[in-house]
């Protein structure tokens, strides 16, 4: 069984107080509880703060563009689907430069698991409005405050039937890491925004702004109930909901194709042989 | 005999079920056959052109003088009767067209009628066309109605013997008919393969253990795509269409990383797309083929017309310092041993290999004796299973003598794998450190480039061994250049040289390319493009300038009597 000294990795370039130490150590915990071992995933990340989490872990590591882990994650679970494939972003990085391959991640549904450390803010290129930031903010780069409406992850994940769409908090470590677990025991698609506090630049959504909306969603709450997952989403403000929003049953993408029925394309031989067959064809 | 075959009419009439039924017919006849096609970017209307020459000698490019014209369009006739050779013909239905053409280069053949009579419905008119030609040149109907019957297999006896029937009714009637047709097929020889650009890189690609495949359509690519989605099953390939370009690079990275082989396709404004994608490939060693299949721009410029305008981009594209590979196949062969190539190329030194194509080469259908499998490599250089099991420590991008770490499959040992698009150290981790960076950055580029230069072939030298006059180009001129070699040779002592395995360029110890351009009195660069791309990078790299250059750039090939012709009149010159 592993323990948590095998996942240990590098020292942090995070700021003191980040709300991302809190994901990190919950996600190793989070694996050690699932049994996994470093080897058996892969953590396909893009470029910002939050990206950087797989450097401070010790697992598989594809640390891609900005914006772009969806689809490097998409060809490595086509490509070996017994691997487990998470891929770990920022707000801006999933939501603003990555978002149509959000949406058709989605659609596919994928078996990839998403997590967002979502601050509200563009943390390592020093404090821009995101599009979850909150209409109105002031940033250096938007002087006037934000116009943009702000985005809802949650919403447009159920829009789009999302196989698994659930909001955690940085500062609930252990309903964090509930999440985390269900996420990757579902077989498609699983988006987990995680409320991130940004110490360094987000003034407003700070540690002390969630605890005081956050709430869980209650027990006899059915996150299979489609329209009533879309309304529960809608919250935002003074009270804002933490939990498993919606779920659904979908196939995976992969389990519909059926050359990888019995195994995973990377195990598959090359047999140059049947290439005489193809050839036959053009006379 | 060396004829060539117009077929003119709008989108949706019919002219590529013509000419891919004509083209099988001579190529299994054993002709040698070409074929162009030259279309608008539209699904209905407009007007569209499917050009065949066949011959009992190699043919490998179009010629502006035509045989005969298939007129399915009113068009047809205004645009090319001027084209048509002494004893040419043009066959049209008059009825269709509602316009009657007296004079003697004039055949009206009722295709219409003739399918409704024959075949029983006016669908077949285009089978009746097909006979019609094979009448007119004097072809039994044979190897056709095989065809006819493979075509039409699964929609049953009775579509079968309807089109035969259509087939034969244009055939008699052009017999008797076409008194001036004094066309003569020659002897049937042993059946040829008929292939054109695009499937030929698809089916160098399954040949070469590609797994995966992720692009998004973009003429004049998505032959490659369509090619290899057929292949799916058969092969167990998984084709992806990607939301994007940017996904399609980075999902064949993603797979390529897990430990398949993987590639992508596209035109220019796909792969200005997929420019990041390419620096990420570099940058984390991740083996990807890359093909670029130009079309003129700037911008979405002509979609289906041809240009060869994209070599400096393909040179520059993307930001930082790291080896590439570029081909440039001239012919469907070359596409097919490249492509073979460039799999191997990637996956030797872990970097993007580029294929770069056109319009031109991606639709133009060639015949050969056959390819021979034979010739093909494939060695998995990746670490797989026990091997990867077996050692007792592993680095991604350890530094070795050639630059080359070895590149494991994750999730087959305990060792994790882990790249970054971040200058990383030898295990794949983010730093920023001065030392480490140059380690890496040379590790990348200058230990990998010379074994990467030393296994880029010479070009290809044809023609008079002290030619006077040498001809330089490269992917999609060859044929041409080929043909004008041979028509120039009887006047002056020509050659060419044609560079397929394009960049980086050839060294010129195996082969002194250099020293015959620098001994001929003109060297004279061919380019589908307005600039002279090809002769720009030529002497950046080797101070050669060349004497001449004949550029085309109106969206449309080199055809054979347009290049001598523009080489007459250079070197008549001087
Ligand atoms: C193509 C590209 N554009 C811009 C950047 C610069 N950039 C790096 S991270 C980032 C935003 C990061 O924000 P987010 O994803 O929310 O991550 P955080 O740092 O807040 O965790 C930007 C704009 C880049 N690296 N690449
Ligand atoms: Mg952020």
């Amino acid at each position: 069984m592993p323990a948590l000294e095998d996942y240990k990795g590098g020292i942090p370039a995070w700021c003191p107080g980040c709300g991302n130490f809190n994901i990190l150590n919950t996600f190793k915990e989070a694996v050690v509880e699932l049994g996994m071992e470093p080897h058996q995933f892969t953590v396909v990340s893009g470029i910002g703060q939050a990206a950087k989490f797989p450097h401070y872990l010790k697992c598989n590591t594809f640390n891609g563009l900005h914006g772009r882990s969806l689809p490097v994650a998409t060809g490595l679970k086509l490509a070996n689907h017994e691997m487990t494939v998470v891929a770990v972003t920022g707000d801006g990085d999933c939501y603003g430069e990555g978002g149509n391959h959000l949406l058709h991640a989605i659609r596919r549904n994928i078996g990839v698991k998403l997590f967002v450390h979502d601050n509200q803010i563009y943390g390592l290129t020093k404090g821009q409005a995101s599009p979850t930031s909150m209409e109105g903010i002031k940033t250096k780069n938007q002087p006037l405050g934000v116009f943009s409406e702000q985005l809802n992850p949650m919403t447009l994940a159920i829009a789009l039937d999302c196989s698994f769409v659930a909001r955690g908090f940085a500062g609930d470590a252990a309903h964090l890491k509930g999440l985390m677990k269900e996420a990757m025991k579902q077989e498609g698609f699983s988006l987990v925004d995680i409320l991130q506090p940004c110490v360094t630049f987000n003034k407003i959504n700070t540690f002390e702004w969630y605890r005081q909306r956050v709430y869980h969603l209650e027990p006899e709450y059915n996150p299979e109930d489609r329209v009533e997952a879309f309304r529960r989403s809608l919250e935002w403000g003074d009270r804002i909901p933490l939990g498993v929003l919606f779920r659904n049953n979908r196939p995976a993408y992969e389990k519909r194709i059926s050359i990888i029925e019995d195994s995973p394309l990377v195990r598959h031989a090359f047999d140059i042989s049947k290439v005489e067959a193809a050839l036959k064809e053009f006379y | 005999m060396d004829y060539t075959i117009k077929i003119g009419g709008e989108a949706g009439q019919g002219i590529q079920t013509i000419g891919d039924t004509l083209g099988l017919v001579f190529a299994r006849s054993g002709y040698h056959v070409f074929t162009h096609q030259d279309y608008e970017s539209r699904v209905r209307g407009g007007h569209n052109v499917f050009q065949i020459r066949f011959s009992d000698h190699p043919v490998m490019a179009s010629k502006d003088r035509v045989d005969i014209i298939v007129a399915l369009d009113r068009e047809s006739i205004v645009n090319y009767e001027k084209e048509l050779t002494e004893y040419g013909q043009i066959i049209y239905d008059s009825m269709s067209l509602k316009k009657k053409h007296e004079r003697q280069q004039f055949l009206d053949i009722p295709f219409v009628k003739l399918a409704v009579e024959h075949g029983g419905s006016k669908i077949m008119a285009n089978t009746v066309a097909v006979g019609a030609v094979m009448g007119m040149i004097g072809m039994e109907l044979e190897m056709l109605l095989a065809i006819l019957k493979d075509t039409f297999k699964k929609k049953g006896e009775e579509v079968i013997r309807q089109n035969a029937a259509a087939a034969m009714a244009g055939h008699d009637y052009a017999v008797k008919q076409c008194i001036k047709c004094s066309f003569a097929a020659a002897p049937l020889a042993k059946p040829k393969m008929l292939i054109a650009g695009n499937d030929a890189i698809g089916l160098g690609a399954v040949a070469s253990g590609c797994k995966f495949y992720s692009a998004y359509p973009m003429t004049p690519s998505t032959g490659i795509m369509n090619y290899i989605a057929g292949k799916e099953t058969a092969y167990g390939i998984i084709v992806e269409q990607a939301e994007d370009e940017i996904a399609a690079i980075n999902m064949a990275l993603g797979a390529s990383f897990a430990g398949v082989r993987a590639m992508t396709g596209t035109s220019g404004g796909g792969f200005a797309l997929m420019v990041e994608g390419l620096s990420l490939a570099a940058m984390t060693e991740t083996p990807v083929v890359i093909a670029l299949a130009q079309r003129p721009g700037p911008a979405t410029g002509l979609p289906t017309r041809t240009e060869q305008g994209e070599l400096q981009f393909a040179l520059h594209a993307a930001h930082g310092e790291f080896p590439r590979v570029i081909f440039a196949p001239g012919t469907p062969e070359q596409a097919f041993y490249l492509t073979n190539k460039a799999f191997d190329l990637a996956e030797k030194y872990q970097i993007p290999v580029i294929i770069l194509t056109d319009q031109y080469l991606a639709d133009s259908q060639w015949t050969y004796e056959g390819f021979d499998t034979g010739r093909l490599k494939y060695t998995d250089y990746r670490l797989r299973g026990d091997a990867f099991r077996n050692l007792s420590d592993y680095k991604r991008h350890a530094f070795t003598d050639d630059g080359v770490s070895p590149l494991a499959v994750p999730g087959d040992a305990k060792h994790v794998v882990v790249t970054d698009s971040d200058e990383h150290d030898e295990e794949g981790h983010i730093i920023e450190d001065a030392g480490t960076r140059v380690k890496m950055a040379e590790k990348r580029m200058s230990r990998k480039l010379p074994d990467i230069i030393k296994e880029i072939e010479p070009p290809h030298y044809y023609g008079d061994p002290e030619a006077e006059v040498v001809l330089a180009g490269w992917g999609s001129t060859f044929g041409v250049m080929k043909e004008a070699v041979g028509l120039l040779s009887s006047g002056r002592k020509t050659a060419m040289l044609h560079f397929s395995e394009l960049y980086p360029l050839p060294a010129t110890d195996r082969f002194d390319y250099l020293r015959i351009l620098k001994a001929a009195k003109i060297g004279i660069c061919i380019e589908n493009n307005l600039t002279g791309q090809f002769a720009r990078l030529f002497r950046a790299e080797t101070g050669y300038e060349f004497t001449h250059q004949i550029n085309r750039y109106d969206g449309r090939p080199f055809t054979l009597e347009y290049l001598t012709g523009e080489m007459d009149a250079r070197i008549g010159r001087l």
